[in-house]
């Protein structure tokens, strides 16, 4: 075994400085060709070997293929032997279509014509455990040549972290030649973490010291465990610097969480953001306690979804005994990405459109009685949940994320979901609009004329009715908006809406109602305090309701939220 | 109709209706005319007329619409639970005598907040007291910084959600989501039993008389007077010199019990309690009832109550689909159209009639000479 090891590890330095050479004139393909006409075993091993450090694509498959039996030594007519793959389905003669080991082209009979054989005619190629080990190590070294980036720093940390000094050599020889700086990195890691696993204590010095500059988080289990080697064997200058190395990795990782839970608290901000501007118009401006405003958001999810389908395969419905089928464009490719361009106007829309209905159906009747328009629109709310549940199913719909929201950044181990910055991007320029439509259009000034004194402005000749069924619709609207967008973050499903209510209500009043930055305010400090807790407690549950507490206690100090609207009316 | 005759009409019905539901309903029960099913199911609706009254006598009396009674509700069925698991014994899956999910959570012996509800007393005493605590504790921060309307009913609303969220964790020991179930006995007696489930009924009849008989009797005292007061104009109580603030505290702990009490008899009955009971959807149910049923009377919880729930048995049988369509559209109706409930159904026939016979009469007056 240990022999074996050793020669292994000869061939593949033998390989590695001699075989690139090789490489440049044999394709791999060639190169397992030869190996499986190779005459002895010794030679086989030695030519599989040779492929060691190839990042070649085609190998993966035909080493597979070998170790299976699929592979076979075709005798030509002509009494020359080829090396086949035979694949595909077997017709009634049980014979299959070869492909040829060294090219990848089909096989060819002398007249041109691609040629069908039957496996069990053939001979399969031989493999003994040797070569099948040999095989292993040129399998696991695969990935380390990969053109493909990401693949490749996985499998390098792979290795590192598998702490194997056979994987030394073929890591070290990739060092020479690698040019992308972050897998330089993951390499220098790799090495580092398998130096720990060194017998002489310079290598395992160099080794921590060189943990400790990099101090990425995925070396502190190794670190750990050096520590506790040289703990127990009495080195104290390790055991330095193994700690020295730990509190590196310990401040990143402070670091890191920090600015983590920051991102995340930002991002969880404005998602109480989107989803409670619209409410602090609707049950702030107009003081309608809106309890369907979660369906509104929902409506807004559902839109987006029904949009997805009709720019793909389209989408069918059975709601309520009826059936249909909404015709689909089967778009593809950036068309198809493209569809949440045209979800978020038309959520927005379709949610605004409810809002309406519901203004002119039931809320117009209430305004003088909040209390019971949060009762009238429970009852909105459940009718529109069962609704959904009736026409797209009490399931979870599954809406898929466009590529360009789906990926993420890795900035110094920090990791930016698109879809999170997109929802602060997108928060900061709702309320900008919102700002400019009550600040700077003359619906804006209605509203605001109409929520600060209805019968005065009613006396100026404002249409107050038309004024409340637009306001109402405009919040609704917002919430569409805001379903958009969290059908790209979570499920969505008929009681979307149900989770987010509670939340969207502390928001605008914690901001003070009737009053849009605090809303902004409040809705980012809910965010980062939630996050926060969640890092300190170490559990979401707790962290929500320590939030609730918080909130509770907060109103005993400013009972009417962060920014008070200053009135003389007793009643406020 | 001069008030004495009301209040002796009043008297009569209560009489009427306790006589029926204590002794007669019992009756025919331990004769087989009613079945235990239907038995149990009216246990079951005069447990959520207690939560009803809870609601009513905060809403319809004080103007206070807390979305909290639930979680009172729960919480007094959560203390009974307990004292139900342990009396499993080791009867359970595991044959040991911890309660089931503490096994399965990895637990070999009691956690100590357990081992006193042991002793049924201890348990009772429990049922009133950590809901009343809770409901002074966040009553007195609510009041004291005047939060009311629509604030008070978000803030209670949070409350409750935050102690679903609580109850559905594994690790608060209460079970998770799946909560208490498979009870087995109570005071020495087997709760599958129908002679316990119908001494459990005719407890709960009878804890449902004196509670109305108990909310009846506070409307009439001074402290029901400035309990509406409060209700009709906050401010003008508060510049008459009365500390509004205490007197809403005291409707708000007692409000919590009535509700806790009725979750304590609801869990025995139904055998199973949950953190989905806890969640504010079921406080804004036992609203809907009040509604329906019709508010600021004492009649209108209980009848809701009954009504709403007596149709939804029926409804989520016959129509699975359509029950919360129909939950939804009759709260908006009620909402809309009936703000007195059902109990004001009577009264507006009366005022129709007589409006009508008032034009009659005017249209069929014969003009003067």
């Amino acid at each position: 075994m240990n022999f074996f090891n050793r020669t292994v590890r000869l061939l593949a330095f033998a390989a590695l400085t001699l075989g690139f050479v090789a490489h440049a004139a044999d394709s791999a393909r060639a190169i397992i060709a030869k190996a499986a006409l190779a005459e002895t075993l010794a030679q086989r091993v030695e030519t599989i070997t040779s492929l060691l450090g190839s990042g070649d694509e085609s190998i993966a498959g035909l080493l597979a293929a070998w170790k299976e039996d699929a592979l076979f030594v075709y005798t030509a007519p002509d009494g020359s032997k080829i090396p086949v793959q035979l694949y595909g389905d077997k017709d009634d003669k049980d014979s299959q279509t070869a492909t040829r080991v060294d090219s990848g082209k089909p096989l060819l009979s002398p007249a041109g014509k691609p040629l069908r054989l039957v496996a069990s005619e053939l001979s399969a190629v031989e493999h003994t455990s040797a070569l099948r080990r040999a095989m292993k190590a040129v399998l696991d070294l695969l990935d380390l040549s990969t053109p493909d980036l990401k693949k490749r720093i996985s499998a390098i940390q792979t290795l590192g972290f598998a702490q194997d000094a056979e994987k030394l050599a073929a890591l070290q020889a990739r060092q020479k030649i690698e040019s992308v700086p972050s897998a330089q990195l993951a390499l220098r890691e790799a090495i580092a973490l398998i130096g720990l696993k060194d017998a002489s204590p310079e290598v395992k010095l160099a080794s921590l010291n060189e943990l400790a500059a990099l101090h990425t988080i995925g070396s502190a289990d190794a670190l750990k465990a050096a520590l506790a080697d040289a703990e127990a064997a009495h080195h104290p200058s390790l055991a330095a610097a193994a700690r020295l190395a730990l509190n590196a990795v310990d401040s990143h990782l402070t670091t890191v969480n920090f600015f983590g839970t920051l991102f995340r608290g930002l991002s969880l901000g404005s998602i109480l953001l989107v989803v409670a501007l619209g409410l602090a118009i609707t049950f702030g401006l107009m003081g309608v306690i809106n309890m369907a405003h979660g369906e509104m958001i929902a409506v807004g999810a559902y839109t987006t979804y029904v949009v997805q389908n009709i720019f793909g395969t389209g989408l069918a419905l059975s709601p309520f005994g009826f059936s249909f089928h909404l015709p689909g464009m089967n778009t593809g490719g950036w068309l198809y990405e493209s569809y949440f361009i045209f979800a978020l106007p038309l959520s927005f829309l379709s949610a605004a459109l409810v809002g309406i209905a519901m203004e002119r159906a039931v809320i117009q009747w209430l305004y003088r009685r909040p209390l019971e328009s949060l009762l009238a629109t429970w009852g909105v709310s459940l009718f529109l949940q069962q609704f959904f549940r009736r026409v797209f199913g009490s399931n979870n719909v599954q809406v898929s994320s466009p590529s360009y929201l789906s990926d993420n950044w890795t900035f110094n181990d920090i990791i930016f979901g698109w879809n999170r910055v997109f929802v602060i991007g997108f928060a900061g320029l709702i309320v900008l609009g919102v700002w400019l439509v009550l600040t700077r259009t003359s619906l804006g000034l209605l509203i605001r004329a109409v929520m600060q004194n209805r019968n005065m402005a009613a006396c100026m000749g404002v249409r107050t009715e038309r004024v409340n069924m637009l306001t109402f619709g405009l919040g609704s609207g917002l919430a569409g908006l805001a379903g958009a967008f969290l059908s790209q973050i979570g499920n969505v499903g008929p009681s979307l809406g149900q989770s987010y209510i509670v939340d969207c209500f502390m928001t605008v009043v914690v901001g003070g109602v009737g009053n849009l930055p605090g809303t902004v305010v409040s809705a980012f400090g809910i965010g980062l305090a939630d996050q926060s807790l969640q890092q300190i407690l170490l559990n979401p549950v707790l962290g929500k309701i320590t939030v609730l507490v918080a909130i509770i206690l907060f109103l005993q100090w400013r009972p009417a939220g962060i920014f008070v609207t200053k009135s003389r009316s007793l009643e406020g | 109709m001069s008030a004495p005759t009301t209040r002796r009409i009043e008297f009569i019905a209560v009489a009427v209706i306790a006589t029926l539901l204590i002794v007669v309903f019992p009756l025919l029960n331990s004769t087989g005319v009613i079945s235990n099913f239907t038995l149990n199911l009216w246990g079951k609706y005069l447990c959520y007329a207690l939560l009803a009254i809870s609601v009513d006598l905060l809403w319809g009396y004080t103007g206070l619409l807390s979305l909290g009674q639930a979680l009172f509700f729960s919480l007094g069925g959560y203390m009974l639970g307990m004292h139900l698991m342990r009396m499993i014994g080791d009867l359970g899956q595991y044959r040991k005598p911890i309660p089931d999910f503490l096994i399965f959570l990895g637990w070999t012996e009691l956690p100590t907040f357990w081992k006193p509800f042991s002793s049924f007393p201890f348990a009772a005493a429990m049922v009133i007291l950590l809901p009343g605590l809770v409901a002074l504790i966040f009553g007195f921060l609510a009041f004291r910084s005047r939060i009311k309307g629509v604030y008070f009913s978000i803030l209670t609303q949070a409350l409750t959600y935050g102690g679903s969220l609580m109850f559905f964790r594994n690790d608060m020991l209460m079970g998770g989501n799946n909560g208490f179930t498979d009870y087995k006995f109570l005071l020495g007696a087997d709760v599958r039993d129908a002679s316990t489930q119908r001494a459990l009924f005719i407890a709960t009849a009878v804890t449902l008389v004196l509670v109305y008989l108990g909310c009846s009797w506070l409307s009439r005292t001074k402290l029901g007077l400035i309990q509406r007061a409060i209700r009709d104009g906050e401010n003008r109580v508060l510049f008459s010199g009365y500390a509004a603030a205490g007197f809403k505290l005291f409707i708000f702990v007692v409000a919590a019990l009535i509700a806790s009490v009725g979750g304590a008899l609801y869990v025995p009955q139904v055998g199973i309690i949950n953190p989905s009971e806890m969640t504010p959807d079921k406080s804004l149910e036992a609203v809907v009832w009040v509604a329906v049923g019709g508010r600021g009377t004492l009649v209108g919880p209980v009848v809701g109550a009954i009504v709403v729930n007596a149709l939804k048995s029926w409804a989520t049988r016959a129509y699975p689909d359509l029950w919360l369509f129909f939950l939804g559209g009759m709260f908006i109706i009620v909402v809309l159209f009936l703000p007195g409930g059902i109990v004001s159904i009577p009264v507006r026939i009366k005022t129709w009639w007589a409006r009508r016979a008032a034009a009659n009469a005017a249209t069929s007056a014969p003009v003067a000479p």
